[in-house]
Protein backbone atom coordinates (compact mmCIF):
# COMPACT_ATOMS: atom_id res chain seq x y z
CA UNK A 1 0.00 0.00 0.00
CA UNK A 2 2.80 2.47 0.89
CA UNK A 3 4.73 1.70 -2.15
CA UNK A 4 1.88 1.95 -4.06
CA UNK A 5 1.02 5.82 -3.15
CA UNK A 6 5.11 6.21 -3.82
CA UNK A 7 3.98 5.33 -7.48
CA UNK A 8 1.24 7.20 -7.22
CA UNK A 9 3.45 10.52 -6.61
CA UNK A 10 5.69 9.50 -9.06
CA UNK A 11 3.39 8.98 -11.76
CA UNK A 12 1.60 12.60 -11.26
CA UNK A 13 4.91 14.55 -11.20
CA UNK A 14 6.07 12.57 -14.63
CA UNK A 15 2.49 13.69 -15.99
CA UNK A 16 2.80 17.39 -14.55
CA UNK A 17 6.09 17.27 -16.53
CA UNK A 18 4.65 15.98 -19.49
CA UNK A 19 1.93 18.62 -19.00
CA UNK A 20 4.23 21.60 -19.11
CA UNK A 21 6.23 20.61 -21.97
CA UNK A 22 2.90 20.30 -23.74
CA UNK A 23 2.23 23.38 -22.89
CA UNK A 24 5.34 24.84 -23.59
CA UNK A 25 5.60 24.01 -27.10
CA UNK A 26 1.70 24.60 -27.88
CA UNK A 27 2.80 28.55 -26.18
CA UNK A 28 5.54 28.54 -29.09
CA UNK A 29 3.15 27.43 -31.72
CA UNK A 30 0.86 29.65 -30.87
CA UNK A 31 3.10 32.22 -31.11
CA UNK A 32 3.83 31.78 -34.35
CA UNK A 33 0.57 31.77 -35.16
CA UNK A 34 0.28 35.18 -33.12
CA UNK A 35 2.80 36.74 -35.51
CA UNK A 36 1.46 35.92 -38.55
CA UNK A 37 -1.88 36.96 -37.58
CA UNK A 38 0.06 40.45 -36.46
CA UNK A 39 1.62 40.77 -39.68
CA UNK A 40 -1.40 39.84 -42.01
CA UNK A 41 -3.40 42.35 -40.03
CA UNK A 42 -1.31 45.50 -40.10
CA UNK A 43 -0.54 44.26 -44.01
CA UNK A 44 -4.35 44.70 -44.20
CA UNK A 45 -4.94 47.80 -41.98
CA UNK A 46 -2.73 49.82 -43.72
CA UNK A 47 -3.73 48.58 -47.17
CA UNK A 48 -7.47 48.99 -46.60
CA UNK A 49 -7.70 52.40 -46.41
CA UNK A 50 -6.32 52.66 -49.96
CA UNK A 51 -8.59 49.61 -51.04
CA UNK A 52 -11.10 51.33 -49.80
CA UNK A 53 -11.10 54.81 -51.56
CA UNK A 54 -9.80 53.37 -55.22
CA UNK A 55 -11.84 49.96 -54.75
CA UNK A 56 -10.78 46.51 -55.71
CA UNK A 57 -11.63 46.82 -59.69
CA UNK A 58 -8.84 49.89 -59.42
CA UNK A 59 -6.25 47.80 -58.29
CA UNK A 60 -6.78 44.56 -60.36
CA UNK A 61 -8.44 45.83 -63.23
CA UNK A 62 -6.11 48.79 -64.30
CA UNK A 63 -3.34 47.37 -65.89
CA UNK A 64 -1.33 50.59 -65.20
CA UNK A 65 0.82 50.63 -61.93
CA UNK A 66 1.45 55.08 -62.28
CA UNK A 67 0.70 56.40 -58.55
CA UNK A 68 2.69 59.55 -59.64
CA UNK A 69 1.03 60.54 -62.84
CA UNK A 70 -0.20 64.08 -63.63
CA UNK A 71 -2.65 63.21 -65.63
CA UNK A 72 -4.35 59.96 -64.04
CA UNK A 73 -3.03 58.21 -61.06
CA UNK A 74 -2.95 54.47 -61.33
CA UNK A 75 -2.72 51.69 -59.12
CA UNK A 76 -3.07 48.46 -61.35
CA UNK A 77 -1.06 45.38 -59.53
CA UNK A 78 -1.48 43.44 -62.52
CA UNK A 79 1.96 43.95 -64.16
CA UNK A 80 3.48 43.63 -61.47
CA UNK A 81 1.71 40.32 -60.34
CA UNK A 82 2.56 38.57 -63.70
CA UNK A 83 6.17 39.79 -63.40
CA UNK A 84 6.53 38.32 -60.16
CA UNK A 85 5.12 34.99 -61.21
CA UNK A 86 6.85 35.23 -64.24
CA UNK A 87 10.08 35.82 -62.58
CA UNK A 88 9.16 32.97 -59.72
CA UNK A 89 8.56 30.66 -62.37
CA UNK A 90 10.78 31.25 -64.77
CA UNK A 91 13.41 30.51 -61.55
CA UNK A 92 11.24 27.25 -60.87
CA UNK A 93 11.87 26.42 -64.47
CA UNK A 94 15.39 26.25 -64.02
CA UNK A 95 16.27 25.39 -60.68
CA UNK A 96 13.58 22.66 -60.09
CA UNK A 97 15.11 20.32 -62.43
CA UNK A 98 18.41 21.06 -61.92
CA UNK A 99 18.16 20.97 -58.19
CA UNK A 100 16.54 17.43 -58.26
CA UNK A 101 19.23 16.10 -60.62
CA UNK A 102 21.90 17.59 -58.48
CA UNK A 103 20.84 16.44 -55.13
CA UNK A 104 20.21 12.68 -56.82
CA UNK A 105 24.19 13.10 -58.03
CA UNK A 106 25.25 13.85 -54.82
CA UNK A 107 23.20 11.63 -52.56
CA UNK A 108 23.04 8.42 -54.89
CA UNK A 109 25.58 8.36 -57.46
CA UNK A 110 28.66 10.81 -56.55
CA UNK A 111 32.01 9.16 -54.78
CA UNK A 112 32.21 10.60 -50.92
CA UNK A 113 35.15 12.43 -52.39
CA UNK A 114 33.63 14.29 -55.04
CA UNK A 115 30.10 14.89 -52.32
CA UNK A 116 32.69 16.34 -49.73
CA UNK A 117 34.04 18.64 -51.99
CA UNK A 118 30.49 19.68 -53.44
CA UNK A 119 28.31 19.85 -50.41
CA UNK A 120 30.46 22.90 -48.82
CA UNK A 121 30.67 24.72 -52.23
CA UNK A 122 26.58 24.48 -52.13
CA UNK A 123 26.17 25.95 -48.19
CA UNK A 124 28.58 28.41 -49.61
CA UNK A 125 26.43 29.32 -52.40
CA UNK A 126 23.68 30.06 -49.75
CA UNK A 127 25.33 32.22 -48.08
CA UNK A 128 26.06 34.68 -51.58
CA UNK A 129 24.30 37.95 -49.99
CA UNK A 130 21.10 38.90 -52.49
CA UNK A 131 23.11 42.30 -53.45
CA UNK A 132 25.96 40.34 -54.64
CA UNK A 133 23.93 37.92 -56.95
CA UNK A 134 22.51 40.96 -58.75
CA UNK A 135 25.58 42.62 -58.71
CA UNK A 136 26.26 39.13 -61.54
CA UNK A 137 23.65 39.75 -63.01
CA UNK A 138 24.09 42.94 -63.84
CA UNK A 139 27.97 42.47 -65.12
CA UNK A 140 27.85 38.83 -65.66
CA UNK A 141 24.29 37.21 -66.41
CA UNK A 142 22.77 40.53 -68.36
CA UNK A 143 25.31 41.03 -70.95
CA UNK A 144 25.28 37.43 -71.59
CA UNK A 145 22.11 36.99 -72.47
CA UNK A 146 22.33 40.75 -74.03
CA UNK A 147 24.78 39.10 -76.59
CA UNK A 148 23.43 35.72 -76.96
CA UNK A 149 19.72 37.14 -77.56
CA UNK A 150 21.00 39.91 -79.45
CA UNK A 151 19.04 42.85 -77.23
CA UNK A 152 20.13 45.98 -75.83
CA UNK A 153 20.95 44.79 -72.69
CA UNK A 154 20.13 42.05 -70.27
CA UNK A 155 18.10 43.41 -67.76
CA UNK A 156 15.07 41.61 -67.90
CA UNK A 157 12.62 38.77 -66.58
CA UNK A 158 14.88 36.24 -67.85
CA UNK A 159 17.82 37.23 -66.17
CA UNK A 160 15.72 37.42 -62.70
CA UNK A 161 14.92 33.96 -63.20
CA UNK A 162 18.25 32.77 -63.60
CA UNK A 163 19.72 34.35 -60.57
CA UNK A 164 16.46 33.50 -58.49
CA UNK A 165 17.40 30.19 -59.53
CA UNK A 166 21.08 30.32 -58.16
CA UNK A 167 19.55 31.32 -55.17
CA UNK A 168 16.51 28.86 -54.49
CA UNK A 169 19.07 25.81 -55.60
CA UNK A 170 21.19 25.61 -52.45
CA UNK A 171 17.61 25.17 -50.36
CA UNK A 172 16.36 22.99 -53.04
CA UNK A 173 19.64 20.81 -53.43
CA UNK A 174 20.08 20.40 -49.58
CA UNK A 175 16.62 19.63 -48.88
CA UNK A 176 15.92 17.12 -51.59
CA UNK A 177 19.18 15.52 -50.75
CA UNK A 178 18.59 14.56 -46.95
CA UNK A 179 15.17 13.42 -48.67
CA UNK A 180 17.17 11.05 -50.82
CA UNK A 181 19.90 9.75 -48.90
CA UNK A 182 17.02 9.23 -46.27
CA UNK A 183 15.35 6.04 -48.37
CA UNK A 184 15.81 2.95 -46.95
CA UNK A 185 19.07 0.69 -49.35
CA UNK A 186 15.92 -2.12 -49.03
CA UNK A 187 14.06 -0.47 -51.50
CA UNK A 188 16.76 0.75 -53.61
CA UNK A 189 18.32 -3.15 -53.46
CA UNK A 190 14.21 -4.42 -54.05
CA UNK A 191 14.41 -2.51 -57.37
CA UNK A 192 18.12 -3.97 -58.32
CA UNK A 193 17.13 -7.62 -57.78
CA UNK A 194 14.20 -7.37 -59.99
CA UNK A 195 16.32 -6.44 -62.43
CA UNK A 196 16.13 -2.91 -62.70
CA UNK A 197 19.38 -0.46 -63.46
CA UNK A 198 20.74 1.99 -61.39
CA UNK A 199 18.90 4.60 -63.16
CA UNK A 200 15.65 3.24 -62.86
CA UNK A 201 15.99 2.87 -59.41
CA UNK A 202 16.43 6.40 -59.28
CA UNK A 203 13.72 7.43 -61.12
CA UNK A 204 11.27 4.85 -60.55
CA UNK A 205 11.82 4.43 -56.72
CA UNK A 206 14.37 6.53 -54.85
CA UNK A 207 13.05 9.78 -56.19
CA UNK A 208 9.50 8.96 -55.37
CA UNK A 209 10.29 7.44 -52.01
CA UNK A 210 11.67 11.11 -51.35
CA UNK A 211 8.94 13.02 -53.13
CA UNK A 212 7.42 14.20 -50.12
CA UNK A 213 10.49 16.23 -49.21
CA UNK A 214 11.57 16.88 -52.64
CA UNK A 215 8.21 18.81 -52.65
CA UNK A 216 8.62 21.16 -49.50
CA UNK A 217 12.10 21.57 -50.79
CA UNK A 218 10.74 22.78 -53.99
CA UNK A 219 8.07 24.82 -52.20
CA UNK A 220 11.17 26.49 -49.55
CA UNK A 221 13.21 27.44 -53.27
CA UNK A 222 9.90 29.11 -54.24
CA UNK A 223 8.99 30.69 -51.26
CA UNK A 224 12.49 32.27 -51.65
CA UNK A 225 12.38 33.36 -54.82
CA UNK A 226 8.82 35.16 -54.57
CA UNK A 227 10.05 37.22 -51.43
CA UNK A 228 13.42 37.97 -53.10
CA UNK A 229 14.05 41.53 -53.73
CA UNK A 230 17.47 42.70 -54.06
CA UNK A 231 18.30 40.47 -56.57
CA UNK A 232 15.44 41.31 -58.81
CA UNK A 233 15.62 44.88 -58.26
CA UNK A 234 18.81 45.19 -59.50
CA UNK A 235 18.72 42.85 -62.36
CA UNK A 236 15.35 42.92 -63.86
CA UNK A 237 15.80 46.57 -65.04
CA UNK A 238 12.38 47.60 -63.71
CA UNK A 239 10.09 48.86 -66.28
CA UNK A 240 6.92 49.23 -64.29
CA UNK A 241 4.31 47.88 -67.09
CA UNK A 242 2.63 44.69 -68.29
CA UNK A 243 5.48 42.25 -69.84
CA UNK A 244 4.83 40.85 -73.25
CA UNK A 245 7.56 37.79 -72.64
CA UNK A 246 11.01 37.01 -70.84
CA UNK A 247 13.35 39.19 -72.15
CA UNK A 248 10.64 42.49 -71.63
CA UNK A 249 12.15 44.23 -68.30
CA UNK A 250 10.22 43.29 -65.17
CA UNK A 251 9.36 45.00 -62.10
CA UNK A 252 8.02 42.78 -59.09
CA UNK A 253 6.26 43.24 -56.40
CA UNK A 254 8.76 43.23 -54.05
CA UNK A 255 10.91 45.57 -55.92
CA UNK A 256 8.10 47.93 -56.49
CA UNK A 257 7.69 48.03 -52.52
CA UNK A 258 11.15 49.11 -51.92
CA UNK A 259 12.01 51.39 -54.84
CA UNK A 260 9.14 53.40 -53.74
CA UNK A 261 8.19 53.26 -50.31
CA UNK A 262 10.84 55.57 -49.05
CA UNK A 263 9.56 58.71 -52.07
CA UNK A 264 5.81 58.44 -50.85
CA UNK A 265 4.20 60.67 -48.28
CA UNK A 266 4.02 58.41 -45.32
CA UNK A 267 0.45 57.76 -44.89
CA UNK A 268 -1.03 58.97 -48.25
CA UNK A 269 -2.28 56.62 -50.55
CA UNK A 270 0.18 55.99 -52.86
CA UNK A 271 1.85 55.01 -49.37
CA UNK A 272 -0.98 53.24 -48.83
CA UNK A 273 -1.06 50.95 -51.45
CA UNK A 274 2.61 49.81 -51.14
CA UNK A 275 0.52 48.17 -48.26
CA UNK A 276 -1.73 46.35 -50.75
CA UNK A 277 0.76 45.09 -52.80
CA UNK A 278 2.37 43.53 -49.78
CA UNK A 279 -0.62 41.99 -48.65
CA UNK A 280 -1.44 40.46 -52.23
CA UNK A 281 2.21 39.07 -51.55
CA UNK A 282 1.69 37.65 -48.34
CA UNK A 283 -2.07 36.11 -50.06
CA UNK A 284 0.40 34.45 -52.93
CA UNK A 285 2.85 33.04 -50.45
CA UNK A 286 -0.33 31.68 -48.58
CA UNK A 287 -1.64 30.10 -51.69
CA UNK A 288 1.40 28.53 -52.77
CA UNK A 289 2.10 26.89 -49.26
CA UNK A 290 -1.67 25.61 -49.49
CA UNK A 291 -1.71 24.35 -52.29
CA UNK A 292 1.97 22.63 -51.25
CA UNK A 293 0.11 20.98 -47.93
CA UNK A 294 -2.62 19.74 -50.36
CA UNK A 295 -0.06 18.23 -52.79
CA UNK A 296 1.73 17.05 -50.18
CA UNK A 297 -1.35 15.42 -48.66
CA UNK A 298 -2.35 13.72 -51.77
CA UNK A 299 0.83 12.14 -52.26
CA UNK A 300 1.38 10.55 -49.52
CA UNK A 301 -1.82 9.02 -49.40
CA UNK A 302 -0.78 6.95 -52.33
CA UNK A 303 2.46 6.23 -50.80
CA UNK A 304 1.54 5.29 -47.75
CA UNK B 1 22.40 -36.04 -59.67
CA UNK B 2 19.98 -34.51 -62.07
CA UNK B 3 20.47 -31.24 -64.59
CA UNK B 4 22.21 -28.56 -62.34
CA UNK B 5 20.83 -25.28 -63.33
CA UNK B 6 23.56 -23.48 -61.48
CA UNK B 7 26.98 -24.35 -59.44
CA UNK B 8 29.77 -22.77 -58.17
CA UNK B 9 33.50 -23.78 -58.60
CA UNK B 10 35.85 -23.18 -55.75
CA UNK B 11 33.70 -19.61 -55.23
CA UNK B 12 35.87 -17.82 -52.57
CA UNK B 13 34.32 -13.96 -51.88
CA UNK B 14 36.12 -11.16 -50.11
CA UNK B 15 34.66 -8.16 -47.71
CA UNK B 16 38.09 -5.98 -48.54
CA UNK B 17 40.28 -8.52 -46.60
CA UNK B 18 37.71 -10.64 -45.11
CA UNK B 19 37.52 -14.02 -46.88
CA UNK B 20 33.87 -14.38 -46.31
CA UNK B 21 33.58 -17.50 -48.57
CA UNK B 22 36.09 -20.05 -48.65
CA UNK B 23 36.48 -21.92 -51.97
CA UNK B 24 32.81 -23.53 -52.21
CA UNK B 25 31.43 -25.52 -54.91
CA UNK B 26 27.90 -26.98 -54.66
CA UNK B 27 25.22 -27.26 -57.25
CA UNK B 28 21.43 -26.62 -57.32
CA UNK B 29 19.27 -29.07 -59.34
CA UNK B 30 16.28 -27.26 -61.19
CA UNK B 31 12.66 -27.23 -59.55
CA UNK B 32 14.04 -28.44 -56.24
CA UNK B 33 14.62 -26.34 -53.15
CA UNK B 34 18.10 -26.41 -51.72
CA UNK B 35 18.22 -24.93 -47.98
CA UNK B 36 21.48 -23.03 -46.50
CA UNK B 37 22.56 -23.19 -42.80
CA UNK B 38 25.04 -22.72 -40.45
CA UNK B 39 25.40 -20.70 -37.53
CA UNK B 40 25.08 -16.93 -37.75
CA UNK B 41 27.94 -15.28 -40.07
CA UNK B 42 28.88 -17.91 -41.70
CA UNK B 43 28.62 -16.46 -45.08
CA UNK B 44 24.53 -17.95 -45.82
CA UNK B 45 23.50 -14.59 -47.34
CA UNK B 46 26.81 -13.29 -48.72
CA UNK B 47 27.17 -16.52 -50.62
CA UNK B 48 23.06 -16.15 -51.45
CA UNK B 49 23.81 -12.71 -52.93
CA UNK B 50 26.48 -13.99 -54.56
CA UNK B 51 24.30 -16.39 -57.17
CA UNK B 52 22.95 -13.31 -58.34
CA UNK B 53 25.43 -10.69 -58.06
CA UNK B 54 23.68 -8.41 -55.50
CA UNK B 55 27.12 -8.60 -53.63
CA UNK B 56 28.30 -6.00 -56.71
CA UNK B 57 26.43 -3.35 -54.63
CA UNK B 58 28.54 -3.47 -51.43
CA UNK B 59 32.18 -1.62 -52.22
CA UNK B 60 35.00 -3.21 -52.04
CA UNK B 61 33.98 -6.90 -52.48
CA UNK B 62 36.01 -9.37 -54.88
CA UNK B 63 35.47 -12.95 -56.05
CA UNK B 64 37.17 -15.77 -57.10
CA UNK B 65 36.31 -18.79 -59.13
CA UNK B 66 33.14 -19.39 -61.11
CA UNK B 67 29.00 -19.27 -60.52
CA UNK B 68 27.97 -21.04 -63.63
CA UNK B 69 24.26 -20.23 -64.25
CA UNK B 70 23.03 -21.71 -68.14
CA UNK B 71 25.88 -22.83 -68.75
CA UNK B 72 27.71 -19.44 -68.54
CA UNK B 73 29.88 -18.03 -65.54
CA UNK B 74 27.73 -15.13 -64.29
CA UNK B 75 30.96 -13.13 -63.15
CA UNK B 76 32.21 -12.78 -66.82
CA UNK B 77 32.79 -9.55 -68.27
CA UNK B 78 30.41 -9.81 -70.52
CA UNK B 79 27.94 -10.58 -68.21
CA UNK B 80 24.69 -8.26 -68.29
CA UNK B 81 23.95 -8.45 -64.44
CA UNK B 82 20.31 -6.29 -65.36
CA UNK B 83 19.47 -9.31 -67.21
CA UNK B 84 20.72 -12.23 -64.90
CA UNK B 85 19.19 -10.43 -61.74
CA UNK B 86 15.71 -10.82 -63.83
CA UNK B 87 16.43 -14.44 -64.17
CA UNK B 88 17.42 -15.23 -60.10
CA UNK B 89 15.09 -13.22 -58.39
CA UNK B 90 15.43 -12.71 -54.88
CA UNK B 91 13.27 -12.35 -51.46
CA UNK B 92 15.16 -10.92 -48.81
CA UNK B 93 14.81 -11.07 -44.93
CA UNK B 94 13.36 -8.41 -44.06
CA UNK B 95 10.11 -7.89 -46.66
CA UNK B 96 10.95 -4.44 -48.35
CA UNK B 97 7.40 -3.61 -50.44
CA UNK B 98 8.35 -0.18 -52.06
CA UNK B 99 5.58 2.86 -50.99
CA UNK B 100 3.40 2.57 -53.85
CA UNK B 101 0.21 0.41 -54.42
CA UNK B 102 0.13 -3.23 -54.03
CA UNK B 103 -0.88 -3.32 -57.57
CA UNK B 104 2.11 -1.58 -58.49
CA UNK B 105 4.61 -3.65 -56.32
CA UNK B 106 3.73 -6.12 -58.53
CA UNK B 107 3.77 -4.96 -61.93
CA UNK B 108 7.19 -2.77 -61.18
CA UNK B 109 9.20 -5.62 -62.66
CA UNK B 110 7.04 -5.75 -65.50
CA UNK B 111 7.33 -1.73 -65.78
CA UNK B 112 10.95 -1.53 -65.64
CA UNK B 113 11.03 -4.21 -68.57
CA UNK B 114 9.53 -1.81 -70.47
CA UNK B 115 5.73 -3.74 -70.58
CA UNK B 116 3.28 -0.97 -71.30
CA UNK B 117 0.17 -3.05 -72.27
CA UNK B 118 -2.96 -2.62 -69.32
CA UNK B 119 -4.34 -5.91 -69.71
CA UNK B 120 -1.14 -7.80 -69.70
CA UNK B 121 0.28 -6.17 -66.61
CA UNK B 122 -3.10 -6.57 -65.09
CA UNK B 123 -3.52 -10.55 -65.49
CA UNK B 124 0.53 -11.02 -64.63
CA UNK B 125 -0.14 -8.94 -61.29
CA UNK B 126 -3.41 -11.58 -60.41
CA UNK B 127 -1.63 -14.32 -61.35
CA UNK B 128 1.79 -13.40 -59.22
CA UNK B 129 -0.44 -12.82 -56.30
CA UNK B 130 -2.08 -15.99 -57.14
CA UNK B 131 0.81 -17.68 -57.02
CA UNK B 132 2.23 -15.82 -54.07
CA UNK B 133 -1.11 -17.14 -52.42
CA UNK B 134 -2.26 -13.34 -51.37
CA UNK B 135 -4.61 -12.46 -53.68
CA UNK B 136 -7.67 -13.60 -52.08
CA UNK B 137 -6.53 -11.30 -49.24
CA UNK B 138 -5.70 -8.16 -51.70
CA UNK B 139 -7.89 -8.25 -54.51
CA UNK B 140 -10.37 -5.30 -53.22
CA UNK B 141 -7.85 -3.05 -52.45
CA UNK B 142 -4.90 -3.03 -54.84
CA UNK B 143 -4.82 0.58 -55.44
CA UNK B 144 -4.07 0.80 -51.48
CA UNK B 145 0.03 1.17 -50.14
CA UNK B 146 1.58 -1.78 -49.87
CA UNK B 147 3.04 -0.48 -46.35
CA UNK B 148 -0.74 -0.84 -44.62
CA UNK B 149 -0.31 -4.91 -45.33
CA UNK B 150 0.59 -6.96 -42.27
CA UNK B 151 4.41 -8.45 -41.88
CA UNK B 152 3.33 -11.95 -43.74
CA UNK B 153 1.29 -10.38 -46.36
CA UNK B 154 4.15 -8.04 -46.91
CA UNK B 155 6.58 -10.70 -47.90
CA UNK B 156 4.11 -12.66 -49.76
CA UNK B 157 3.94 -9.36 -51.84
CA UNK B 158 7.86 -9.43 -52.22
CA UNK B 159 7.87 -12.95 -52.90
CA UNK B 160 4.26 -12.19 -55.78
CA UNK B 161 6.50 -8.81 -56.63
CA UNK B 162 10.13 -11.61 -57.36
CA UNK B 163 7.32 -13.79 -59.32
CA UNK B 164 5.80 -11.01 -61.74
CA UNK B 165 8.87 -11.38 -64.31
CA UNK B 166 9.36 -15.01 -64.08
CA UNK B 167 12.27 -15.71 -63.20
CA UNK B 168 14.23 -19.09 -63.59
CA UNK B 169 16.00 -19.15 -59.66
CA UNK B 170 13.99 -17.63 -56.53
CA UNK B 171 16.97 -17.03 -53.78
CA UNK B 172 15.29 -16.34 -50.42
CA UNK B 173 17.12 -14.96 -47.58
CA UNK B 174 15.22 -15.93 -44.13
CA UNK B 175 12.08 -15.00 -45.58
CA UNK B 176 9.88 -15.93 -42.35
CA UNK B 177 12.37 -15.06 -40.10
CA UNK B 178 9.82 -11.67 -38.55
CA UNK B 179 6.84 -13.87 -39.11
CA UNK B 180 4.58 -15.64 -37.23
CA UNK B 181 4.02 -19.28 -36.81
CA UNK B 182 1.16 -18.99 -39.14
CA UNK B 183 2.02 -16.59 -41.75
CA UNK B 184 5.49 -18.80 -41.62
CA UNK B 185 3.38 -22.08 -42.35
CA UNK B 186 2.02 -19.87 -45.51
CA UNK B 187 5.10 -19.16 -47.01
CA UNK B 188 6.48 -22.46 -46.14
CA UNK B 189 3.31 -24.30 -48.10
CA UNK B 190 4.00 -21.47 -50.80
CA UNK B 191 7.56 -22.99 -51.25
CA UNK B 192 6.44 -26.18 -51.89
CA UNK B 193 3.88 -25.25 -54.54
CA UNK B 194 6.49 -22.61 -56.38
CA UNK B 195 8.93 -25.13 -56.71
CA UNK B 196 6.92 -26.77 -59.61
CA UNK B 197 7.90 -23.73 -62.01
CA UNK B 198 10.87 -22.50 -59.95
CA UNK B 199 14.43 -23.54 -58.83
CA UNK B 200 15.04 -22.08 -55.04
CA UNK B 201 17.52 -21.61 -52.97
CA UNK B 202 16.56 -20.59 -49.23
CA UNK B 203 18.41 -19.64 -45.97
CA UNK B 204 17.22 -20.48 -43.02
CA UNK B 205 17.89 -20.26 -39.59
CA UNK B 206 14.94 -23.23 -38.33
CA UNK B 207 16.11 -26.65 -38.71
CA UNK B 208 12.32 -28.00 -38.69
CA UNK B 209 11.74 -25.50 -41.73
CA UNK B 210 14.82 -26.83 -43.66
CA UNK B 211 13.25 -30.58 -43.23
CA UNK B 212 9.93 -29.67 -44.12
CA UNK B 213 10.36 -27.67 -47.13
CA UNK B 214 13.99 -28.48 -48.76
CA UNK B 215 15.39 -31.32 -50.94
CA UNK B 216 18.84 -30.54 -50.40
CA UNK B 217 20.80 -28.82 -47.46
CA UNK B 218 23.88 -26.97 -47.44
CA UNK B 219 25.70 -26.47 -44.12
CA UNK B 220 27.79 -23.77 -43.89
CA UNK B 221 30.28 -22.98 -41.21
CA UNK B 222 33.07 -19.92 -40.90
CA UNK B 223 32.94 -19.42 -44.33
CA UNK B 224 33.30 -23.35 -45.59
CA UNK B 225 30.77 -25.47 -47.05
CA UNK B 226 30.65 -28.01 -44.59
CA UNK B 227 28.62 -30.69 -45.93
CA UNK B 228 26.01 -30.78 -48.79
CA UNK B 229 23.46 -33.46 -49.51
CA UNK B 230 19.64 -34.80 -50.02
CA UNK B 231 18.79 -32.92 -46.46
CA UNK B 232 16.75 -36.21 -45.89
CA UNK B 233 20.35 -37.70 -45.20
CA UNK B 234 21.86 -34.40 -43.65
CA UNK B 235 19.17 -34.17 -40.82
CA UNK B 236 18.79 -37.87 -40.28
CA UNK B 237 22.60 -39.28 -40.78
CA UNK B 238 25.13 -36.87 -41.37
CA UNK B 239 28.90 -37.63 -42.06
CA UNK B 240 30.16 -35.27 -40.25
CA UNK B 241 30.20 -34.58 -36.63
CA UNK B 242 30.28 -30.73 -37.10
CA UNK B 243 27.33 -31.28 -39.07
CA UNK B 244 25.21 -33.59 -36.54
CA UNK B 245 25.87 -31.06 -33.64
CA UNK B 246 24.22 -28.26 -35.59
CA UNK B 247 21.72 -30.11 -36.63
CA UNK B 248 20.67 -31.57 -33.51
CA UNK B 249 20.49 -28.02 -32.40
CA UNK B 250 24.09 -28.72 -29.89
CA UNK B 251 25.83 -25.72 -31.07
CA UNK B 252 24.79 -22.70 -32.74
N1 LIG C 1 28.79 -5.64 -46.13
C1 LIG C 1 29.72 -6.33 -45.43
N2 LIG C 1 30.95 -5.81 -45.23
C2 LIG C 1 31.88 -6.50 -44.54
N3 LIG C 1 31.67 -7.71 -44.00
C3 LIG C 1 30.47 -8.28 -44.15
C4 LIG C 1 29.42 -7.62 -44.87
N4 LIG C 1 28.34 -8.41 -44.87
C5 LIG C 1 28.69 -9.51 -44.17
N5 LIG C 1 29.95 -9.45 -43.75
C6 LIG C 1 30.67 -10.48 -42.98
O1 LIG C 1 30.68 -11.65 -43.72
C7 LIG C 1 30.41 -12.76 -42.90
C8 LIG C 1 29.23 -13.51 -43.42
O2 LIG C 1 28.09 -12.69 -43.32
P1 LIG C 1 26.67 -13.15 -43.81
O3 LIG C 1 25.76 -12.01 -43.68
O4 LIG C 1 26.79 -13.76 -45.12
O5 LIG C 1 26.31 -14.25 -42.72
P2 LIG C 1 24.98 -15.10 -42.55
O6 LIG C 1 25.38 -16.52 -42.58
O7 LIG C 1 23.96 -14.66 -43.52
O8 LIG C 1 24.54 -14.72 -41.09
P3 LIG C 1 23.07 -14.55 -40.49
O9 LIG C 1 22.57 -15.91 -40.27
O10 LIG C 1 23.29 -13.82 -39.21
O11 LIG C 1 22.28 -13.76 -41.47
C9 LIG C 1 30.20 -12.21 -41.50
O12 LIG C 1 31.39 -12.40 -40.76
C10 LIG C 1 29.95 -10.75 -41.71
O13 LIG C 1 30.45 -10.00 -40.64
MG1 LIG D 1 22.07 -13.64 -43.34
Amino acid sequence: MQNRKHKNKAVILRQLRENIIERFFQVNGLFAVIVLVGIFSLLLIEGLPALQSLGLKEFFLNRIWDPTSFERESYGLLSMIVSTLMVTLGAMVIAVPLGILCAAYIADIAKPRVREIIKPVIEILAGIPSVVIGFMGIIVVGPMLAKIFGTSNGLNAMNGSILLAVMSLPTIISISEDAILAVPQEFKNASLALGATRWQTLVRVTIPAAMSGIIASVMLGMGRAIGETMTVLMATGNAPAMPGGFFDSVRTMTATIAIELGETVQGGIHYKSLFVIGFVLFLMTFVVNLVSDVVLQKYQKVSR
Amino acid sequence: MDELILYTEHFNFYYGNFHALKNISMGMEAHKVTALIGPSGCGKSTFLRSLNRMNDIIPGTRVEGKVIFDGNDIYEKNVDVVDLRRKIGMVFQKSNPFPKSIFDNVAYGLYINGERNKSIIADRVEESLTGAALWDEVKDRLDKSALDLSGGQQQRLCIARALAIKPEIILMDEPASALDPIATQKIEELIFELKNEYTIVIVTHNMQQAARVSDFTAFFYLGELIEFGDTERIFTNPKLKKTEDYVTGRFG
